[in-house]
C-alpha cells in the first residue's frame, strides 16, 4: 500500500548507528489498530477480545448469504478523531472490497478503503522533533483466526485447521506511514508515540501483545546520499516495539549484504522470527494475488460534515506532544524523564503537584523514579505536592515517604494523616544526636575503622552506623542527617 | 381468486387461511410434476402460518392486509431454518439461520409462504433453465420457458398455484417471466425494498418485487414489501409508497414517452419482434386514448445497457460468490490442500453460466483490465443516469416492449450465452440507473403466447409505473388492443 517516492538525504537526515558506513535505512511502518468500540464495525456483536470461540458472531460478521453491512457510527467517529489527532485531511470516503481468498475471511473478500480513504496527509512530530509523514488512515475489517494445528502447523500442511471468527468485522484503522524514517529508534519512537495517541484519544488500547496494535515494517537501504529506492520487504509478525528494532536491524543488514555481492532483495512479505532472531522469507509480491479492488455496493459513501469535522476537533484532548511540551515548560526537567511521564500518563499528576507549589524538577524524578506502578489513580496533585514538601523540609525521611507513597497508591488521602497513623514524626536532633554518640561509644573498633585512611572501611562503616540507628529508630531517622553528624563526629 | 379477494375473505372470517391454503397445495401438488415452478414446497411451515393467521381472526387481531393469500418465495429468498439453494449445488444442505425482511414483512402482513421457487442458478439467466435442479417449464406453453431468473415464481403466479409470487430482478429478472409467464411483475426503485436476507449476485442491480395475476394484487404486495430497513444501507429512509392508492387515478394529462431505440425507430437494437413491437404500440395508443400525451424520446446510451450490464454484472457476482469456497456451509469436496480444497468444491458447486460470468467479472476487475472494463462500464452506467434524467424531464413515464420476443422453446439458446443475454435488452437499463419499471400482459404475439409491455419511471416513480399498468390493464381486458 506505501507509495514510496524518491526523497534524497539532506545533511541533518539522521544516519543509522548500527548499520555499516555509507548506507542509509528506509523505513515505512503500517500499523493496524483495533478501535475500541462495543460492537464490531457491519453488526451487533461485541468486540470483545478473549471471549470462548466463535460466540460473538451473527449472519453479517460470518458474512453469510444475503446478510449485509451496516457501517458503525462510532467506528467512523473513532477513526476520523484519529485522523484529527494525526493531522489529516478527513475527506469524503468509500468502502472498498479488497479481493482474495482466506479461510478466515468470512467472504472471501475484505471490506476496506482503497483510493478514496477516510484520513489522508496527515504527520506525526517524535519527541526530538522528527516528523514522519502519514500517508492515509483507513477503515477497514479485521479477519478471523486460524489456528493451524498438526503437521506442519501452516495451512498447507496443518492436519486441521480450526477457525475462530470472533475477530472478523472488528473495526480496525489502517495507518500508513510515508517512508521517512532513517533510524531504529526513530521507527521505535514513532510506534510508542502513535500508541501514545491512541491512548489519549481513546480510540484503541493498542496493547501489541494482544494484537489490538499490530506493526509491520516496508524496509529497504540505499547508499547514503543517494535518492533512489530500492527492493523493499515488509517484515510482518512483529511483537513489540523492541523487535520492530531488531527485525528492521536483521533486514536492512540482510539487504546490505546482498548488494554488496552483486545480489539483490526480492521485494516480498517477510515474516520475523522471535526466537531465530531473523526474517524469513514469506509469499512473494510477483504472485501475490491481483485483489480487485472496487467499490463495497452494499454501502453508502461516508460524508462527514464540516460541523463533524470541526465538533472533533473541539473535543480533541490534549495529545502527547502538546503535553510534554507544557509539562517541560512547567518543570524545566530532563526531556526524557517528561517523556516517560507524558508516556506512563502522569503529566496531569505532576502539573497538579506543581500547581500546588511542590519543586517541579522533584516533582518530575520522583513520578520517574517511585511511582512505576499500574494504578496510581488515587494519588492526589496536593497530596504529592505536601509528600514531596514534608520530605525536603525533612520532616519525613526518604524510606519513609516511599512508604507514604505507597500508603497514597492504596488508600489516597493526606500524606500527614498517614505519617502521623504510622508514627513517623521528624526525629529531634539531639535525641539522634545522643543515639549516635551512644553507638560510637558501644563500637569503637568500628569507629576507628570509619575516622581511619581506608576509603573502603569509612565507607562499609558509613553503612554499618547508618544501618544500627535506622535499627534502632525503626527507619524513622533521616538518612542524610546521620550522614551530616557522623561527618561531624569524624572531624 | 385475486389475493385482495383472499385477504378481504380471509379477514372477514368468510374463509379460512388453511382451507385456502389447502386448495393452493392441492393444485400445486397437481401440476407442479409438469411445470417444476417449485424447488421446495414448505406445505407443514405453510400451515403453521396460516393457523396462526385463523387464530388472529378469531381472537379479533388484524391479520394483515394480505391474511391468509399464499405466496411462493424465489429460492434466493432466505427462510430460517428451510433451504434456501438459489437453485445451485454449491448450497446443498445450507439452512438460513435467519429470515430475510420481505419474508418476515410478508409473513407480519398474513401472507402464507408455500414453498421456495426455482431459479436460474444465483439468478443469473433469462429461461429458468440454468438450475442446478432442472428448468421450470412455462404453463401457458410447456415446450417453452417460462423466462427467468425468477421463472418458477412467474410459473406459480401464471398456474395459480399462488396468487402472488417474489422474485428478484438485476437485469430483467422480475419483469421479462412476467411478461412471458402473462402475468404482472414490478421492478421497484433501487433500495424502496431491503435486500436483506436476498442472497446477492449483483449488489448494486438487485431489487426484490411482487408476481400477481393483477396489478391491484401486485399493489398491495410491494406497498407491504417496500419501506426503510435498518439492516440494508442502500434502503431509501424515509420511503413509505402506497401504490394501492393510485391505481384509478388515470393517466389524462400525463406524459408518456416512447423510447426510440428500444422500440424500433431509428438507431434501434436488433431483435425486437414485430408482433411484440405492434402491440407495445398499441398500449402506447391504448394511453392516449385514455388521455395521455405521447413523444418519441431519443435515449442513446440504452442501447449500450446490455454491454455494460455484462460487466458491471459479473464483476460483483464474482466477488459476492467468493464465499462459496466450501469452509463454512454448503458443498465441500475434500483435497489435500485448503486451496485445493476451495477449488474442487467451486468447481463442483457451480454451474457453467455461473463459472462463465464469475471469470468474465474476475477479468473485468483485474489489473490492468479495469479501466478498459469495469472503469468503462461505470462510465456507461453514469451516461445513462443522465440521458434518462434528461428525458424524464420531457415525459413522466417510458413506455417499451418488456422483452424483444414473446417465450422460446426450452432448449432453443442454451448453447448460445449471447441470444440469451439479448433477452435483457429492454429491462437492464433501469437496472443500471435504479429505477422502477413494471411489465404488464397486453395482448399475444403470433404465436398465442401473452407479450409483456412495460411502463418505467424516474428514481421513486414506483406508485406511477402502477397507475399506468392499471390503465393497461383495464385497455388490454376492454380488447383494445
Amino acid at each position: 500500500m506505501t507509495d514510496f517516492f524518491a526523497a534524497a538525504a539532506t545533511d541533518d537526515t539522521p544516519i543509522e548507528p548500527s548499520l555499516p558506513d555509507g548506507w542509509e535505512l528506509v523505513v515505512g511502518l503500517e500499523v493496524h489498530v483495533e478501535l475500541d468500540t462495543a460492537t464490531k464495525l457491519f453488526c451487533g456483536c461485541a468486540n470483545q477480545f478473549g471471549s470462548e470461540p466463535n460466540t460473538n458472531i451473527c449472519p453479517t460478521c460470518l458474512g453469510l448469504p444475503g446478510s449485509l453491512p451496516v457501517m458503525n457510527e462510532s467506528a467512523v467517529e473513532l477513526a476520523m478523531r484519529l485522523g484529527r489527532a494525526l493531522g489529516c485531511d478527513v475527506n469524503r470516503s468509500v468502502m472498498a472490497r479488497k479481493n482474495y481468498f482466506y479461510p478466515d475471511m468470512p467472504k472471501d473478500f475484505q471490506t476496506t478503503q482503497y483510493d478514496q480513504p477516510t484520513n489522508s496527509d496527515g504527520r506525526v512530530v517524535l519527541g526530538d522533533g522528527f516528523v514522519v509523514g502519514i500517508e492515509r488512515a483507513h477503515i477497514e475489517e479485521d479477519t478471523g483466526k486460524s489456528t493451524h494445528v498438526g503437521g506442519g502447523g501452516r495451512i498447507n500442511d496443518a492436519e486441521y485447521s480450526l477457525v475462530d471468527y470472533n475477530r472478523a468485522g472488528v473495526p480496525l484503522v489502517e495507518i500508513v506511514s510515508r517512508p521517512d524514517v532513517r533510524t531504529i529508534d526513530h521507527a521505535k519512537a514513532y510506534v510508542e508515540e502513535l500508541r501514545g495517541i491512541l491512548l489519549a484519544t481513546g480510540v484503541s488500547d493498542a496493547r501489541m501483545e494482544e494484537g489490538s496494535m499490530r506493526v509491520d515494517a516496508n524496509v529497504s537501504v540505499r547508499p547514503h546520499g543517494s535518492a533512489e529506492l530500492r527492493t523493499r520487504c515488509e517484515i510482518k509478525n512483529i511483537n513489540s516495539v523492541r523487535s520492530l528494532g531488531r527485525a528492521i536491524e536483521y533486514e536492512a543488514r540482510r539487504h546490505i549484504d546482498l548488494w554488496t555481492n552483486d545480489g539483490a532483495p526480492d521485494q516480498e512479505t517477510r515474516h520475523w522470527d522471535e526466537e531465530g532472531g531473523r526474517t524469513t522469507s514469506g509469499r512473494s509480491k510477483e504472485d501475490a494475488d491481483d485483489y480487485r479492488y472496487f467499490q463495497e455496493p452494499d454501502l453508502v459513501p461516508l460524508e462527514p460534515s464540516a460541523e463533524t469535522v470541526a465538533a472533533i476537533d473541539a473535543a480533541m484532548p490534549p495529545l502527547p506532544a502538546a503535553r510534554r511540551a507544557a509539562l517541560l515548560e512547567a518543570s524545566g526537567a530532563d526531556a526524557s524523564a517528561v517523556g516517560i511521564v507524558v508516556e506512563r500518563g502522569q503529566d496531569g499528576l505532576a502539573m497538579a503537584a506543581i500547581e500546588a507549589g511542590a519543586e517541579p524538577e522533584k516533582v518530575v524524578t520522583r513520578l520517574v523514579n517511585d511511582l512505576a506502578v499500574d494504578d496510581w489513580s488515587k494519588v492526589e496533585g496536593e497530596a504529592f505536592a505536601e509528600l514531596i514538601r514534608m520530605e525536603s523540609a525533612g520532616e519525613l525521611s526518604a524510606t519513609q515517604a516511599k512508604q507514604i507513597l505507597g500508603d497514597l497508591v492504596e488508600q489516597g488521602g493526606d500524606p500527614a494523616e498517614h505519617a502521623a497513623s504510622r508514627g513517623f514524626e521528624a526525629m529531634d536532633t539531639g535525641e539522634l544526636e545522643s543515639l549516635v554518640d551512644q553507638l560510637i561509644a558501644d563500637h569503637p573498633e568500628e569507629w576507628a575503622r570509619f575516622t581511619g585512611s581506608d576509603d573502603g572501611d569509612r565507607k562499609k562503616m558509613q553503612g554499618f552506623f547508618t544501618g544500627q540507628i535506622m535499627k534502632a529508630t525503626k527507619g524513622q531517622a533521616d538518612g542524610k542527617a546521620v550522614a551530616q553528624l557522623l561527618a561531624q563526629k569524624s572531624s | 381468486m385475486s389475493a385482495l379477494d383472499i385477504a378481504a375473505a380471509v379477514r372477514s372470517g368468510e374463509r379460512r387461511a388453511t382451507d385456502v391454503l389447502d386448495e393452493h397445495l392441492a393444485r400445486i401438488e397437481a401440476g407442479d410434476g409438469d411445470i417444476h415452478a417449485f424447488n421446495l414446497v414448505t406445505a407443514d411451515a405453510a400451515r403453521e402460518e396460516a393457523e396462526a393467521v385463523d387464530a388472529a381472526v378469531a381472537r379479533g387481531d388484524d391479520p394483515g392486509p394480505l391474511a391468509g393469500v399464499p405466496v411462493a418465495l424465489k429460492d434466493n429468498m432466505c427462510t430460517r431454518g428451510i433451504p434456501t439453494t438459489c437453485s445451485s449445488k454449491v448450497l446443498e444442505g445450507w439452512r438460513p439461520p435467519y429470515d430475510a425482511t420481505v419474508v418476515t414483512r410478508l409473513r407480519a402482513a398474513g401472507a402464507v409462504a408455500v414453498g421456495k421457487t426455482n431459479l436460474d442458478e444465483f439468478a443469473m439467466g433469462s429461461s429458468t433453465e440454468n438450475s442446478a435442479f432442472g428448468p421450470t417449464h412455462n404453463p401457458r406453453d410447456l415446450t417453452r420457458v417460462p423466462g427467468g431468473s425468477s421463472g418458477g415464481t412467474a410459473a406459480s403466479v401464471a398456474a395459480d398455484f399462488t396468487p402472488l409470487g417474489i422474485g428478484s430482478d438485476t437485469g430483467g429478472s422480475i419483469r421479462q417471466p412476467a411478461a412471458f409467464c402473462g402475468v404482472v411483475g414490478m421492478k421497484p426503485t433501487y433500495g424502496a425494498v431491503s435486500r436483506y436476507g436476498l442472497i446477492a449476485f449483483a449488489s448494486s442491480l438487485d431489487q426484490i418485487g411482487p408476481f400477481a395475476s393483477s396489478v391491484a394484487d401486485a399493489a398491495a404486495m410491494f406497498d407491504v414489501i417496500a419501506g426503510p430497513d435498518p439492516r440494508d444501507s442502500t434502503s431509501i429512509r424515509d420511503y413509505a409508497p402506497n401504490a394501492s392508492s393510485v391505481l384509478d387515478r388515470g393517466v389524462a394529462g400525463l406524459r408518456v414517452g416512447v423510447i426510440r431505440e428500444l422500440s424500433g425507430g431509428a438507431g434501434t437494437v436488433d431483435g425486437l419482434s414485430a408482433d411484440v413491437l405492434a402491440r407495445t404500440q398499441e398500449a402506447v395508443d391504448a394511453l392516449a386514448a385514455a388521455g395521455a400525451t405521447v413523444e418519441e424520446i431519443s435515449v442513446p446510451s440504452a442501447t449500450l445497457g446490455l454491454s455494460a450490464y455484462y460487466l458491471v454484472a459479473p464483476a460483483e457476482a464474482s466477488s459476492n460468490l467468493a464465499r462459496y469456497d466450501g469452509v463454512r456451509y454448503g458443498l465441500r469436496v475434500d483435497a489435500p490442500t485448503t486451496g485445493e480444497m476451495n477449488t474442487a468444491s467451486r468447481t463442483a458447486g457451480f454451474g457453467p453460466e455461473v463459472k462463465r460470468r464469475i471469470m468474465l467479472g474476475t477479468y473485468a476487475l483485474s489489473a490492468g483490465y479495469y479501466d478498459a472494463f469495469y472503469g468503462k462500464a461505470l462510465k456507461v452506467r453514469t451516461m445513462m443516469l443522465r440521458e434518462f434524467a434528461e428525458a424524464y424531464e420531457k415525459v413522466d413515464v417510458l413506455v417499451t416492449p418488456t422483452a424483444p420476443t414473446t417465450a422460446f422453446p426450452l432448449g432453443e439458446r442454451t448453447a448460445d450465452p449471447m441470444t440469451m443475454y439479448v433477452n435483457d435488452v429492454c429491462t437492464i437499463p433501469s437496472n443500471l440507473t435504479g429505477h422502477p419499471g413494471i411489465s404488464v400482459p397486453f395482448g399475444i404475439g403470433e404465436d398465442g403466447l401473452p407479450v409483456g409491455v412495460q411502463v418505467l419511471a424516474p428514481a421513486l416513480g414506483d406508485e406511477l409505473t402502477f397507475q399506468v399498468a392499471s390503465v393497461l390493464e383495464a385497455a388490454a381486458a376492454g380488447g383494445a388492443s
